[in-house]
């Protein structure tokens, strides 16, 4: 029993980057109809917002110290931050501990206009064409954008810690009356979980509770409608663009403690988002977020050892496995609706 | 009346002809033909570095490259000459490799085998590269290798960890000077015995590939050995970034302590997801649980950040050696680059200069020749310690370093320290041991 919780809450987190970056994609394939392969770039530009604001936040001027040497035997030039000259050690050392968290306040407008320039700069010349050169284009887009990212950081992960105040993990088994040990559960993956869900809902809520939202969602039924009523659609579809970068570079924000970021992550993740919204059933945000967990738990079950030894390789194949099952039982996914991507 | 004999027929046989006589590789042409493959001219002579310049261990290729670069200095006389002046054979004086002028040219594996088997045969074909030399992958050392033995030219291996580089896939034209998984086994078990006792049980996360299952059967076998039980071994695919659900139930099954049979990003990762799930501060079976990663690189556990900490694992050179010539070259590296360089410089510097002495030594360029000069040579001067060039496999036998995450580190480079250097007769073995078994050096190949 303890594993199973123990799997379904690993799977939670692993679902919460899946749903977050296929609640993106659906977004801009609901409104602009674009099959966007540089989705899982933006979700790693959003990850090295949190490591340039991390780098920045810990600028620091060199002092030599006298007593010690460095590699080569000279006086070693000790690096010595600049919030520490302006705030004080003590303070200093906060705010470069909180560099994550604060990141995000960096990373929702930076993302929205990098959103906002590849919407304008380069994928509006392909709404009218068909899928497969919109494919190629995001996806050459998405090597462009890591191989910017690897030029400038190295191809090496980077380390990025969560606050100190979240390393470590929780002890469920002692809270739900399992032994110690028998679930534990890092702190900072609870705290990606609920981000993720605030995030997911706050999307939601924009949707479903705010004009521009309702006539974004009026676009997605029927474009053509809502632009002979004279509303300017196209301009809420690229603020949409914008939002969904954002999501996909929240989540990558607030990934980097779980695994050190490098410029690959964003690749690591886009083949599995896109079965995550073909599952889910393509333009269906609901079901981004429902495939996005669903896999992620499954994921999380298909690598216990216990089933790796009935099912040798399992692990690997799981998520397509299901997608095939799925697709040939609902061909339109999970909560897919008539008539998308079935002209 | 047009007497003239060039008919559009004819210019267009000549120059089909031409064209394919040019586009034969240099080895198979008339000015190739010296006796073995892309013998060099009067003036000078190029060797092929095959590093990883894309893909995810590009910083290890560049480490390499700058490596090789002042490799190719030094040769020509340039710089302070870095471990020229500390190697054991003074052949070597600054003025090339048998008077020729080295040049360089540089291929891109993107660690993958196709890529570097094409990168290398490229740099063969058409740069006339006589030796070919660097890599950061089992794989892609196997498969470079094999090629340099069909084409009659040298391959110094660069950072390849795996036993079957020198075991079942080992070639006549290859030579390997890093270390491998069954030495850092033999090296690390006596350390953790000394470190956490003799009884303990012991669970495996190994990379789904080649390097994996070596490492995994050369710890497992050491350890066991010495009084350890291994509990579980489970395979996880080199493509997984987040390894939560194969670490959780690690803390449940008995284990107390996790071996993490990765290398690169995976290692980066299931180090930083092991830490994450509080498995450094847990007790098991009354003991403290403890991770171990059997090899290290201080470029890896950079990206692992303080993760590494307190952590054992081996390491074929560290650049905080004292011996005279690692000091000679991280002096010189270090003045050049700005920083310390990693264990895959050290061995893709000391490959090239092995390969120049042996060259020297056998005055002339011939594989075969080099072959026999390298084949059973000792030297010492090159970071080391003594070390020998064993003839039956190829493979080097030099001490092998113990390492742990350094607990207080006072620099950005000073991640590791050196627990314990590991005599090189603690971790020799036979060139038929089992977990060697199965392969041919055959005869070399000087190609042409």
């Amino acid at each position: 029993m303890d594993q199973i919780i123990l799997q379904i809450l690993n799977g939670l987190d692993k679902g919460s980057a899946y749903a977050l970056i296929a609640l993106g994609l659906t977004l801009i394939f609901g409104t602009l109809g674009v099959v966007n392969f540089a989705h899982g770039a933006l979700f790693m530009m959003g990850a090295f917002v949190a490591v340039t604001v991390s780098k920045l936040l810990a600028l620091s001027h060199k002092v030599v110290d006298e007593t010690r040497t460095d590699f080569l035997g000279k006086p070693l030039q000790v690096d010595v931050p600049y919030v520490y000259d302006w705030f004080g050690q003590g303070a200093g050392d906060t705010i470069i501990d909180w560099a994550v968290p604060i990141s995000i306040l960096f990373a929702i407008p930076i993302m929205v206009a990098i959103g906002f320039i590849m919407e304008r700069g380069l994928i509006k010349h392909f709404y009218k064409r068909p899928h497969a050169d919109q494919i190629l284009v995001t996806f050459g887009l998405a090597i462009v954008l890591q191989e910017i990212i690897k030029y400038f950081y190295g191809a090496n992960p980077i380390p990025t810690p969560a606050p100190s105040a979240f390393t470590g993990s929780f002890d469920f088994g002692v809270a739900f009356g399992f032994d110690p040990n028998a679930i534990i559960y890092p702190y900072w993956r609870l705290v990606y979980f609920f981000f993720s869900i605030i995030v997911i809902g706050a999307v939601f809520a924009f949707l479903q509770f705010t004009t521009f939202g309702m006539v974004v969602r009026a676009g997605m039924a029927d474009r053509e409608t809502v632009g002979m009523l004279g509303i300017n659609i196209d301009k809420r579809f690229t603020v949409m663009f914008g939002i969904a970068a954002a999501v996909a570079g929240l989540a990558g924000v607030m990934y980097v403690p779980i695994n050190p970021p490098n410029y690959h992550m964003g690749m690591d993740f886009l083949v599995l988002s896109f079965v995550v919204v073909v599952v889910g059933g393509m333009g269906s945000l609901p079901g981004a977020v429902a495939a996005g967990f669903l896999l992620g738990i499954l994921e999380s079950f298909a690598s216990m050892s216990a089933v790796i030894n009935i099912l040798p390789g399992i692990n690997q194949i799981i998520i397509y496995l299901v997608a095939i099952i799925i697709l040939l039982t609902r061909p339109r996914g999970l909560m897919g609706r008539k008539g998308v991507m079935e002209e | 009346m047009n007497n003239s004999t060039f008919s559009r027929r004819r210019v267009l046989k000549t120059g089909a002809i031409a064209s394919a006589g040019l586009a034969l590789p240099t080895y198979l042409r008339a000015d190739g033909h010296t006796g073995f493959t892309n013998a060099p001219g009067d003036n000078e002579v190029i060797l092929g570095f095959n590093v990883p310049q894309t893909g995810p261990y590009a910083d290890e290729g560049a480490d390499e490259l700058r490596a090789y670069e002042l490799a190719v200095e030094h040769l020509n006389g340039g710089g302070d000459g870095g471990m020229l002046g500390t190697f054991s054979s003074k052949v070597l004086d600054g003025t090339g490799i048998l008077g020729r002028e080295v040049k360089y040219v540089t291929g891109d594996t993107q660690t993958k085998s196709d890529a570097a088997r094409a990168s290398a045969r490229s740099m063969i074909e058409k740069d006339g590269a006589i030796m070919i030399t660097g890599g950061s992958s089992s794989g892609v050392a196997v498969a470079v290798q094999a090629l340099c033995q069909e084409a009659g030219i040298i391959f110094m291996a660069g950072l390849t960890h795996s036993n079957d580089t020198t075991g079942k896939d080992r070639r006549a034209n290859g030579f390997r000077h890093f270390f491998n998984s069954y030495m850092s086994g033999a090296a690390l078990a006596p350390v953790l015995a000394a470190n956490y006792g003799t009884d303990r049980k012991a669970y495996h996360l190994t990379a789904d590939y080649n390097w994996g299952y070596t490492t995994e059967e050369a710890v497992k076998s050491s350890t066991e050995a010495l009084g350890w039980e291994t509990v579980n071994a489970v395979k996880t695919p080199l493509t997984q970034t987040d390894f939560s659900s194969y670490i959780a139930p690690v803390l449940n099954s008995g284990a107390d302590v996790l071996v993490l049979n990765h290398y690169g990003g995976n290692m980066v990762n299931s180090l930083t997801n092991a830490v994450q799930f509080g498995l450094r501060e847990a007790q098991a079976n009354g003991q403290n649980f403890e991770i171990i990663v059997p090899l290290y690189s201080r470029l890896m556990a950079k990206g692992a950040g303080a993760n590494v900490k307190g952590i054992f694992g081996s390491t074929n050179w560290h650049w905080s050696l004292q011996d005279e010539g690692s000091k000679a070259f991280v002096q010189s590296f270090g003045t050049k680059y700005g920083f310390p360089p990693s264990q895959a410089a050290h061995t893709t510097y000391v490959q090239t200069l092995l390969y120049a002495d042996a060259v020297t030594r056998a005055n002339s360029f011939n594989p075969c020749a080099v072959v026999e000069a390298l084949e059973d040579y000792e030297f010492d001067g090159l970071g080391n310690g003594k070390t020998l060039y064993r003839g039956a496999d190829h493979q080097c036998f030099k001490d092998v370093l113990v390492v742990k995450g350094k607990e207080n580190p006072e620099n950005e480079f000073d991640l590791l320290e050196i627990v314990e250097v590991t005599p090189v007769e603690q971790v020799t073995y036979a060139p038929d041991h089992p977990q060697f078994a199965g392969g041919d050096l055959g005869t070399c190949n000087p190609g042409a």
